[in-house]
């Protein structure tokens, strides 16, 4: 196209104005391409089956547990190949800022289920045989530097001992890894055994979920509605979903994330709006002599006011490109960083498609204006003002 | 004298303000032939650079016809005005306003770009108007290196560029010094000379209008000799 020089020359005559515009846009989009990454998490569709993993919650609230005495009923369900469970331990290793999960687990089961842990015969072995065993991920033998055979102490804060002491202390007994999801490697699994009878008396003999691998991974929704209509009118009624919608009701715990998300982006975006349009229409004032010549020369007032629509878009374009460019590269690292509490994200084709919709109506809305007055600029009265 | 080019008849042109009035030219009559080279001159708001823009397609009368070739350009509309620009009148204003961030050879392609003709022909083009105003060696220079005279020379070229067969100029010379001026003059002559331009030209300078082949005067909208 040949009228790309003057665009090029509208862009460049401020420099710097240009650049700082392009830069603010670059961080909206940037926060656009992150939060709503993160945001689909919450808003993709459930699919119960294609997972081989169930987990079974309470049915009122995640925090609230279940007797274990459940396992042995969900375990004789057909369909059901292994039952595990988990519990939330809480906890502080020597400074709040030292944060990782804490997961007491029955060590077989766990480890038979999670098979995509890596972790060697003989840690596993030792994991099995420990009561005070405890596994650790990669990331955190490599965090803390800690060595097979250290002692753990981990201060309680929802667990008390049952001499209503609070030090907690683990054998670090093996590691594991995982390569496909390194964001696991960010945690600890402690022996399931040891912690329930350690633990105040009135709170044992319960587990906050259970994990239900299937034998076939199309059996899900059948075995999720048997264990809940199994538990139906106890005291502790169930509720079964998959691994993937757990993760997603568990996230939403923290509030309605997406609405938040979506606010921040609103705010993020007018602003984006005022920056554009204030660049575009400061622009244009500037130029009025010089779009005065376009016209003399035989612009016609579309062309011009196309000529001005076009600049504002290509500004935002390539702030809308280069902020999810951005994204896109720092994706990897965000994802791991999530993956724990989160699962896996990415940066998906629906969130760039959507934020080069933006892009194009705020380049529109801002460059309406000025494009406008561009086309409505009398050439007389421009030239007159010299 | 040969052909008439531009024809003006009972030309007028008024704004209103309010209740009131104001008649800038009236009821004015100008017949300029091909080739001519006619300096306009008169008090300051007399209506010159108003009659100017109005043979120039720039504006549009509130009564009466101008004639360009023989093409009713009062009649026609917005758009069509703008394409009859492109091809038929180059415009010289007193400030050169060229395009800060383009080379000199950029600056003066700007009005080829309406055209279809291929990029290897709109240099060309340009390269010859660059050499008519004598700055081939400056063409890539842009207008903050180049001097208030050369600018002016680029704003002729561009206004060349398209190959007009009339150039309007409002006080070209307005803002440059005595020698730059004569210059500036000599090329305008020359291109009405060698070149077979017709020309229009507003000026306060006498000197300026003598370098022009005749010369009229305009007072409170009309023409005087
Ligand atoms: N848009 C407008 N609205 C109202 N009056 C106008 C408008 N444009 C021009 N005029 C008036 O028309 C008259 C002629 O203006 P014009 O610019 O043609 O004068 P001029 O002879 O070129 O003067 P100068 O030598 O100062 O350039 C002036 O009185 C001016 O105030
Ligand atoms: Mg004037």
């Amino acid at each position: 196209m040949k009228y790309w020089i003057i665009i090029l020359a509208a862009l460049k005559r401020k420099k710097w104005r240009t650049g700082l515009t392009i830069s603010s846009l670059v961080i909206a989009f940037l926060l656009f391409g992150l939060l709503r990454s993160v945001a689909v998490i919450f808003t993709e569709d459930v699919d119960l089956s294609g997972d081989d993993r169930l987990i079974v919650s309470s049915k009122y609230s995640i925090i609230d547990s279940m007797p274990i005495a459940y396992l042995q009923r969900i375990r004789g369900i057909d369909g059901v190949e292994i039952v595990a469970h988990q519990d939330w331990f809480g906890g502080t290793y020597i400074d709040r800022a030292n944060f990782f999960p804490k997961w007491p687990v029955p060590p077989k089961e766990f480890l038979d289920i999670y098979q995509e842990f890596k972790i060697s015969d003989q840690h596993k072995e030792a994991f099995i045989s420990t009561r005070t065993g405890m596994i650790a991920g990669q990331k955190i033998i490599d965090r803390f530097n800690w060595k097979i055979g250290d002692r753990i102490p981990i201060i309680g804060d929802i667990y008390f001992l049952d001499d209503g002491t609070n030090l907690w202390e683990f054998d670090l007994v093996g590691t594991f890894t995982d390569i496909e999801n390194p964001g696991n490697e960010d945690q600890v699994f402690l022996n399931y055994q040891y912690f329930d009878e350690a633990r105040e008396e009135e709170w044992r003999g319960v587990v906050g979920n259970f994990i239900v691998k299937l034998t076939d991974k199309n059996d899900g929704p059948r075995v999720a509605k048997e264990i809940d209509a199994m538990f139906a009118n106890s005291m502790d009624e169930t509720k079964t979903s998959t691994e993937k919608a757990y993760q997603q009701m568990f996230a939403s715990q923290i509030g309605d994330i997406g609405f938040i998300m979506n606010a921040i982006l609103a705010a993020v975006f007018f602003t984006i709006l005022l920056v554009t349009g204030n660049t575009m229409s400061q622009s244009i004032r500037e130029r009025t002599s010089e779009l005065a010549v376009f016209k003399t020369i035989g612009f016609s007032d579309m062309t011009v006011m196309t000529l001005v629509l076009i600049e504002s878009l290509v500004l935002c374009i390539i702030g809308a490109l280069l902020g999810l460019g951005i994204t896109a590269i720092m994706m990897p690292a965000l994802s791991e960083m999530v993956s724990v509490s989160l699962g896996e994200i990415s940066l998906e084709i629906s969130v760039i498609l959507s934020g080069l919709g933006i892009a194009i109506i705020t380049a529109f809305v801002s460059g309406f204006p000025p494009a406008l007055g561009a086309m409505r600029l009398k050439v007389v009265d421009a030239l007159k003002k010299d | 004298m040969s052909e008439i080019l531009v024809d003006v008849k009972n030309l007028s042109k008024e704004y209103k303000r309010g209740g009131e009035t104001l008649v800038v030219l009236d009821d004015l009559n100008l017949e300029i032939p091909k080739e001519d080279y006619l300096a306009l001159m008169g008090p300051s708001g007399s209506g010159k650079s108003t009659l100017l823009n109005l043979i120039g397609g720039l504006d549009t009368p509130s009564s009466g016809s101008v004639s360009i070739n023989g093409e009713r350009i009062d009649q026609m509309n917005s758009k069509q005005l703008s394409n009859w620009r492109a091809s038929n009148v180059g415009f010289i204003f007193q400030f050169y306003n060229l395009l800060p961030v383009l080379t000199a050879q950029k600056n003066i392609e700007l009005p080829l770009l309406l055209t279809n003709l291929s990029g290897a022909q709109r240099k060309k083009h340009v390269e010859t108007a660059l050499n008519i105003v004598g700055l081939a060696d400056r063409s890539g220079h842009k207008p903050s290196e180049l001097s208030g005279g050369q600018q002016q020379r680029v704003a002729i070229a561009r206004a060349l560029v398209s190959d007009p067969d009339i150039l309007v100029c409002d006080e070209p010379t307005g803002d440059l010094d005595r020698d730059t001026a004569t210059d500036i003059l000599n090329l305008l002559k020359s291109l009405n000379e060698d070149h077979g331009k017709t020309i229009l030209m507003v000026t306060h300078d006498p000197a300026a209008a003598e370098s022009a082949k005749r010369s009229l005067h305009l007072d409170k909208g009309k023409l005087i000799i």
